[in-house]
């Protein structure tokens, strides 16, 4: 277990070195605006603009900026700072972890709630209007942008612009220690938005695999043996049918925590994902290859994690 | 006489580890074959008979040189052919042909019948003229007992017993002197596992060929072969004529064997008595 | 028929039709027999022959949209087939129960084995769950399975084909039905395992006292292990009589057919095989008259237009034939055939 786990560890920051470096060079290659312009604002002298430039370090040759970038983040764990508003990206980046933190969980429970039962009733009741009408909310579902689905659902339900106002509008975001039901109250509409993609390929997804879990001679044994139908199909069908959607969720999630970008953008919710939105407009370059890293590292963790519960989920993959 | 295939002090070993990632741990290996040398005479119909695990699926691959065995000499005619490749192997495969157990796992389902059996022609560079490939296509599949018209039909289109035929006239389409059969029947129904074996039996007449036939059934390798070895556990365990093994089994593995063969009552008008 | 012990499962006039795009598919076509309590019954016949449906349907586990069921299976004279699911699920595991063919794929494979034991003895039985794990463990013991106490704890895959086998049959033994259906125990097993296996049948049957039907399209199992065997082919039983009577004085051309077809440790070596000619008939369009009519060597004009109701021949009651020829002719033809001619 050791041994894997450092294996894995080890991997993981050389994908990370990587995956800086790619930012890095790719940031430099890519036209993008000038950010010692962006940061002197529009009346800027040459001068002004040269000073800033040599400030920010950006008259230096390219490999030098990415050796000052190791250097500073190993021992460290410093990532500069945004050549926008001067902070420290290491600040940017643990402010804004909480809102995404917030939004992801959320979002993760809605279509866990959602998903499961929906995608094992329409197995069950395979080819009825229950099925139908639950296929067709996952085509809506999966085909609706979610930048799209956020800004409909704020033109209806938002309490400043909303056709019904009912709930807390863009913007609204509050952390969960300074108001927790106005954190919750807040979040509701974004975390509803959010999982609406992941619900429906879940749903459809849970149904196939429970299909074919319905399908397979264990649960024919377990008619057999007189067990009740929701025996059955939870304990048996179901139990079998949920480990590849248990490893796919764990991936998704760490993506998530990477930052929604846009359900972010659209709900005003100050989390990573804005955060390099922001950065990208901006053209905050420090910002942006820590925003990279951060998602890259939970991306990495969430893979380690969903290998380690895969095994403890299917007993035949640790025998093989 | 040469044998037409020898194998001596074959061994097999694969390296066994347990669980995956977190909890690999190296175990002893798994020894599949463990010694074991043979001789397949020519013309003659040898039967290698075992349960689960006794090597006998990985020892005819070996004869074959689908495997590499870990330690041992394969012959074949006298010459060595242990680590034998390209041109050279190419050209003992017209010689030696397998007949799988899964007819429909071993023919392309995505291609017809006529397709299948063309290929093997395709591959060794023979018979470039398409419309002769056509004939013998239909020769072939007369001689298995199908109709020519078989050939466009898709291998789904076809029951067990017809795709298992399909799949010995795919082993006998570049004549080969040694056909090697791996549980040729043991997928079929009771009454077409009679007309397969009943056709094996004639294409041997008919063609001449060297029989190896791989099955755990004892009854069927006592109707069709002449000689018989018993393998359990990648050892050889008794060789011997089908009569004499049968009759008087040395070995305690193929006494035990024999006893666990459900016995039939003996009809009182049979030819057996 | 019966001898001692009562009838304890009788199946009458079993109709199972499956609609599908190619037709109506005749699974079953009119199969009637009954087993007794302490006796063995097997269904002989190869795939098409309606077997394993017919035993599935006795245990209620092919019903559904597509399907027509159609007859009587009277469990201790309660009718199966209609009775509500409810009632179903309290009789299955309990009073009739069920092992299948592939033991890999009938346990569930993220369940250790004595969990599922276990859940067989709940399912039916209001007790704790280390009462009910203490009977699971006491079932692995009943069915000789090695080291049964750490075995407990196992998954499907860490044992071999025939302990995965006697796993099942302790889990259908869990609440010692009357009645247990057994579709090919043995077909997945090596030969020295299923020898054990049917071993352990004979005894289990005879310690609980158990009707048995073994399905199989093995006669040398069925030779073993069966006191009655019937034979059926096209959703028919063709033939059925006393085990040992069957073997040796078979009075239908399908049986003769199988008989003659089978490699034989007991036969001349190098003996031919007599095969059947043809296939099995669909089941969509079956053969007029007499099924086995296409197949028959001894067929007649009349064979293709009269269908032959299954009917007791002068052997006596326990003897019943479904064939047009006259009893005198067909014994003729045996004595024949068993003596080495070729038709």
């Amino acid at each position: 277990m050791a041994a894997f786990v450092l294996r894995r560890v080890l991997w993981g920051l050389l994908l990370l070195l990587l995956v800086s470096a790619l930012t890095f060079f790719v940031f430099y290659v890519l036209p993008s605006a000038d950010p010692a312009q962006l940061r002197a604002g529009r009346s800027a002298s040459p001068q002004l603009l040269a000073q800033i430039r040599e400030n920010l370090g950006l008259d230096r040759p390219l490999t030098a900026q990415y050796w000052t970038f190791l250097t500073n983040l190993v021992p460290h764990a410093d990532l500069g700072y945004s050549y926008y508003s001067g902070a420290s990206v290491g600040s940017l980046i643990v402010d804004r972890l909480p809102a995404t933190i917030s939004l992801t969980v959320g979002a993760i429970v809605v279509w866990v709630l959602v998903a499961v039962p929906i995608g094992v009733l329409s197995a069950v009741r395979r080819g009825t209007w229950i099925d139908k009408l639950t296929t067709g909310g996952a085509l809506l579902g999966i085909s609706a942008p979610v930048y799209w689905l956020g800004l409909v659902s704020l033109y209806l339900f938002a309490d400043d612009i909303g056709r019904w106002p009912l709930l807390p509008g863009a913007g609204s975001y509050v952390g969960i220690t300074e108001d927790p039901w106005d954190w919750f109250s807040g979040l509701i509409l974004p975390w509803l938005v959010l999982a609406s993609t992941f619900t429906a390929v879940y749903a459809r997804l849970l149904r196939g695999s429970m299909i074919e879990a319905l399908s397979e001679d264990y649960v024919r044994t377990a008619r057999a043996k007189g067990l009740s139908e929701r025996r059955v199909v939870l304990r048996h069908a179901l139990r079998a049918a949920i480990t590849p959607l248990v490893t796919l969720a764990g991936l998704d999630i760490g993506l998530l925590l990477g930052g929604a970008v846009l359900t972010e953008a659209v709900f005003g919710i100050p989390g990573i994902g804005r955060l390099s939105y922001d950065a990208i407009v901006h053209a905050d370059f420090p910002v942006i290859q820590g925003t990279v890293l951060v998602a890259a590292l939970f991306v990495i963790v969430a893979n380690l994690v969903v290998d380690i519960a895969y095994a403890y989920l299917d007993p035949r993959v640790r025998a093989s | 006489m040469t044998p037409v295939v020898e194998v001596e002090q074959i061994v097999m070993r694969y390296p066994a580890a347990r669980g995956v990632g977190l909890r690999r741990r190296h175990l002893a290996d798994v020894v599949a074959v463990d010694g074991v040398s043979l001789a397949v005479e020519e013309g003659e119909s040898l039967g290698i008979v075992g349960e689960t695990g006794s090597g006998k699926s990985t020892l005819a691959r070996i004869m074959l040189n689908l495997l590499e065995p870990t330690s041992g000499v394969v012959r074949y005619r006298g010459e060595e052919v242990t680590h034998v490749r390209g041109a050279q192997l190419q050209a003992l495969r017209r010689e030696r042909q397998l007949v799988f157990q899964d007819p429909s796992g071993s023919l392309n389902p995505r291609r017809t019948v006529g397709a299948s059996l063309s290929d093997p022609f395709a591959i060794h560079g023979l018979l470039p003229d398409r419309a002769e490939r056509g004939r013998r296509v239909a020769e072939l599949l007369e001689q298995v007992g199908l109709e020519p018209g078989h050939a466009s039909r898709y291998p789904h289109e076809l029951s067990g017993g017809m795709r298992q035929r399909v799949g010995i006239a795919r082993a006998i389409a570049l004549g080969p002197r040694l056909l090697i059969a791996d549980e040729p029947v043991s997928a079929l129904d009771v009454s077409i596992q009679a007309q397969i074996l009943t056709l094996l039996r004639e294409l041997r007449r008919e063609l001449g060929l060297t029989l190896v036939l791989i099955a755990h059934d004892l009854a069927v390798v006592r109707h069709m072969c002449d000689r018989v070895a018993v393998m359990h556990a990648g050892r050889l365990v008794e060789t011997g004529t089908v009569e004499d093994v049968y009759r008087a089994p040395r070995a305690a593995y193929t006494r035990e064997l024999l006893a666990a063969v459900p016995r039939m009552p003996q009809s009182s008008s049979s030819s057996s008595t | 028929m019966n001898g001692a012990g009562q009838s304890r499962l009788v199946v009458e006039d079993l109709r199972v039709a499956f609609d599908t795009r190619q037709g109506t598919v005749h699974a079953v076509d009119g199969v009637s027999f009954d087993v007794a309590a302490g006796r063995t019954l097997a269904i002989v016949g190869e795939s098409g022959s309606g077997k394993t449906v017919a035993a599935m349907t006795a245990m209620g586990l092919t019903r559904g949209a597509r399907t027509r069921i159609g007859g009587r299976v009277l469990l201790d004279g309660e009718d199966l087939l209609t009775a509500p699911a409810e009632r179903l699920q309290e009789l299955r595991g309990d009073a009739i129960a069920m092992v299948f063919q592939d033991p890999l794929s009938a346990l569930h494979p993220l369940l250790r084995v004595g969990a599922q034991v276990a859940e067989a003895v709940r399912a039916h039985r209001d007790v704790s769950r280390a009462s009910a794990r203490a009977r699971a463990l006491e079932l692995l013991e009943q069915v000789a399975l090695p080291d049964a106490r750490r075995r407990l704890d196992a998954y499907p895959h860490e044992l071999s084909g025939g302990m995965r086998q006697r796993v099942t049959i302790a889990m259908a033994l869990a609440n010692e039905p009357q009645v247990l259906l057994a579709d090919e125990p043995t077909t997945a097993l090596d030969v020295t395992i299923q020898a054990q296996i049917l071993a352990l049948l004979r005894r289990l049957r005879d310690e609980l006292g158990m009707a048995m039907v073994l399905i199989t399209h093995d006669l040398g199992v069925a030779a073993e292990t069966a006191d009655e065997i019937a034979v059926m082919y096209a959703g028919r039983i063709v033939e059925r009589a006393p085990a040992g009577e069957l073997l040796t004085a078979p009075q239908h051309p399908y049986t003769w057919g199988l008989l003659r077809s089978m490699p034989r440790l007991d036969a001349p070596v190098g003996a031919e095989l007599v095969s059947i000619p043809g296939r099995p008939p669909s089941l969509v369009h079956p053969p007029s008259g007499c099924r086995f009519h296409p197949r028959c060597p001894h067929v007649r004009n009349r064979h293709r237009e009269v269908d032959p109701p299954l009917a007791t021949t002068a052997a006596g009651a326990g003897h019943e034939v479904a064939c047009l020829l006259p009893e005198a002719e067909r014994r003729a033809l045996w004595a024949r055939l068993g003596a080495g001619a070729v038709r």
